[in-house]
């Protein structure tokens, strides 16, 4: 605290009643904005008792739906995944002609609305669609089936690893793998034992996002997949009909789950942030003289 | 082993980086390539290394045509200017990689033996076990060392290896460097922009300007005979004053100077601060004194001459000046380039 004589805060914009009301308003809207509706779903899910919440949940049309989602991220996220990396690695380690173009193209999934992505897929692979014909023709179910829906999810996922990878890599530059190389490793050898280590905590986390994502993709997988129940459902789209049809206990048993998977997420990342903050930099980058106090072993 | 550039090109879109560089380095050499940034030094380095390849000309190792030889293959050990040390393994570990992916399979024991020997060279025993970030810049340089010398490279190149220290840690670095290369003998490649690195530690000494080698020689060579006024500017602190050559004597101030072989007209006469004097009497180039710098090792003066060139002098710390003081600037010893060299 600042001596009560010269009634000066510490620091500038250190004031205690500006601090105080801006610590109390972001708690009081956080807590309406954010903390009620999930003090609500959860409430809601268990209003009848926890066996009306497991007979919601144990509910085929709700199982499939799970499964359905799962089945989505289990094929998104590895695929985007890949494409993460690669993504990075192209932008951060060459210089080529369009590299910013590409940048912005990646980017794109973030600026547009998941529905426009949905509408776009229709057009694309729809009867009436650029490849659909053809695709039907040879007995290829994309749209109202789990390979639309994977798409979707992949379209509206697709800069999350990349944008978590980017910075990271740009600031580490080449020199690590122009060292691993010129000592005689491969390529492959590079990748996986001075690549990955160092951008492993930042992958981790980009693959968490966009877990969350993909299980919780509304917008676009709403249009592509036809949202029929009990086969072209997810979870987020199983909440809605099972709203629409007054069965608001089911609704919120089910969006019970995802909130469950969304505070798991939160803990993943939180977990992550902190194994990230603790991971080593760059020995340039860390203090120049004099040996730094130790830190949790990074391996 | 020798190194033999050829007629070495280098353009980087439209930046022509390397003009046409020809150099021989021999066998067991200890050679600097100096000049300032963008000379094209390090982009010569990372060609040897193999880190770049050439846009034209040959590189030789040996008898070999090491130019289209990839890095992997080529047998350089290269050390960069922040090191790049592998973050997430142990000063060991880095040490080991270059063995554990070599072609050549060794026995974990022998990758162990030989770690232990290559730290013990490089005065780093018993550090082993910390990572890169526990350790000081000048211990992770010598890592840095120890990790490139444990694939027994033909060739060790640095890239400004001690660019990132303290001056005091530089210094014993740089000893230390010459002690090692005197040991292993390893045809070693430098680059740096600090001239008194380069001439401390350096057989010969190579200084580029925009992509050319402008002089190259022993220390004493460029030192003591500059042939051209970049070489002599880059080298040190050094004065110009414009002078008049007339039947093979160039004139400034009243003072004649040796200028044989110089075309009749004006050209430049660059002088170093040690080779001047001050005097309160004649004869020299009367100046006046405008501030005196105090070192621990003697006086710098500095003055503007009755033509209004501005002159630094380093002298004994008895001679006697203040600011405002009138007097005479000697020259003891000065090199006359033609003007635009």
């Amino acid at each position: 605290m600042s001596a009560p004589s010269r009634r000066k805060p510490p620091r500038v914009g250190d004031s205690p009643a500006i601090r105080r009301m801006l610590i109390a308003s972001v708690l009081v809207v956080g807590a309406i904005l954010v903390l009620a509706p999930l003090v609500v779903i959860l409430y809601q899910a268990f209003s009848r008792g926890i066996d009306y919440f497991a007979e919601a949940i144990v509910h085929p049309d709700t199982r499939h739906a799970i499964w359905l989602t799962a089945a989505t991220a289990l094929i998104a996220v590895p695929i985007n995944t890949a494409f993460g990396i690669a993504a990075a690695w192209a932008i951060t380690k060459f210089e080529f002609r369009g590299r910013r173009f590409l940048l912005v193209v990646i980017e794109i999934p973030f600026s547009i609305s998941p529905i426009v992505a949905g509408v776009a897929y229709l057009f694309v692979y729809g009867l009436q669609g650029l490849f659909g014909p053809a695709l039907d023709a040879a007995g290829v179910k994309v749209l109202f089936a789990l390979p639309g829906i994977v798409l979707a999810s992949m379209f509206v996922t697709a800069p999350f690893v990349a944008r978590e990878l980017i910075p990271l890599m740009q600031a580490q530059g080449r020199d690590l793998e122009e060292a691993a190389t010129s000592l005689g490793a491969s390529g492959w050898r590079t990748f996986f034992s001075v690549t990955l280590p160092n951008i492993r905590w930042a992958l981790l986390y980009g693959v968490v996002l966009t877990n969350a994502r993909v299980m919780g993709e509304f917008g676009a997988v709403s249009v592509v997949s036809g949202n029929i129940r009990g086969q072209t459902n997810t979870l987020p789209l199983h909440i809605e009909l099972l709203y629409h049809d007054y069965n608001t206990v089911g609704a919120f048993a089910a969006a019970s789950i995802l909130t469950v998977l969304a505070i798991v997420t939160i803990v993943a990342k939180v977990l992550l942030e902190r194994q990230g903050a603790g991971r080593g930099g760059r020995p340039a980058l860390a203090s120049p003289q004099g040996p730094v106090s130790p830190q949790g072993n990074p391996s | 082993m020798k190194i033999r550039l050829d007629n070495v090109v280098k353009t980087f879109d439209t930046f022509r980086a390397v003009h046409g560089v020809s150099l021989d380095i021999g066998s067991g050499e200890l050679v600097a390539l100096l000049g300032p940034s963008g000379s094209g030094k390090t982009t010569i380095l990372r060609m040897v290394a193999g880190l770049e390849f050439t846009d034209g000309g040959t590189i030789h190792f040996g008898d070999q045509d090491a130019t289209d030889i990839p890095v992997r293959d080529r047998g350089v050990g290269f050390v960069f200017q922040h090191y790049a040390l592998f973050p997430h393994m142990t000063v060991a570990e880095n040490v080991a990689f270059g063995m554990k992916v070599s072609k050549v399979k060794r026995s974990a024991a022998e990758i162990a033996a030989r770690v232990d020997e290559l730290l013990r060279l490089v005065r780093l025993e018993g550090l082993g076990n910390r990572f890169p970030n526990q350790i000081s810049g000048g211990q992770r340089q010598r890592v840095a060392l120890a990790r490139a010398l444990a694939v027994d490279p033909k060739v060790l190149l640095l890239d400004e290896p001690f660019g990132a220290l303290d001056a005091n840690v530089r210094r014993d670095l740089r000893r230390w460097l010459r002690e090692i290369h005197e040991e292993l003998g390893i045809t070693t490649l430098f680059v740096t922009h600090d001239q008194e690195e380069a001439l401390d530690l350096a057989d010969r000494v190579v200084i580029l300007d925009q992509g050319r080698i402008v002089q190259e020689g022993t220390p004493e060579q460029v030192c003591r005979t500059p042939n051209s006024a970049f070489v002599m500017n880059f080298l040190g602190d050094a004065n110009r004053l414009p002078a008049t050559v007339s039947d093979g004597k160039a004139r400034v101030g009243g003072t004649e100077l040796e200028a044989a072989g110089f075309a009749n007209g004006r050209a430049n006469i660059y002088l170093r601060p040690r080779d001047l004097d001050w005097s309160a009497t004649e004869p020299g180039i009367a100046a006046t004194v405008t501030r005196v710098i105090d070192k621990p090792d003697g006086r710098r003066i500095l003055a503007t001459t009755v033509d209004g060139d501005h002159v630094e002098l380093d002298v004994v710390p008895e001679t006697v000046a203040r600011v405002g003081d009138s007097g005479f600037v000697r020259i003891h010893r000065a090199r006359v380039f033609a003007e635009a060299g």
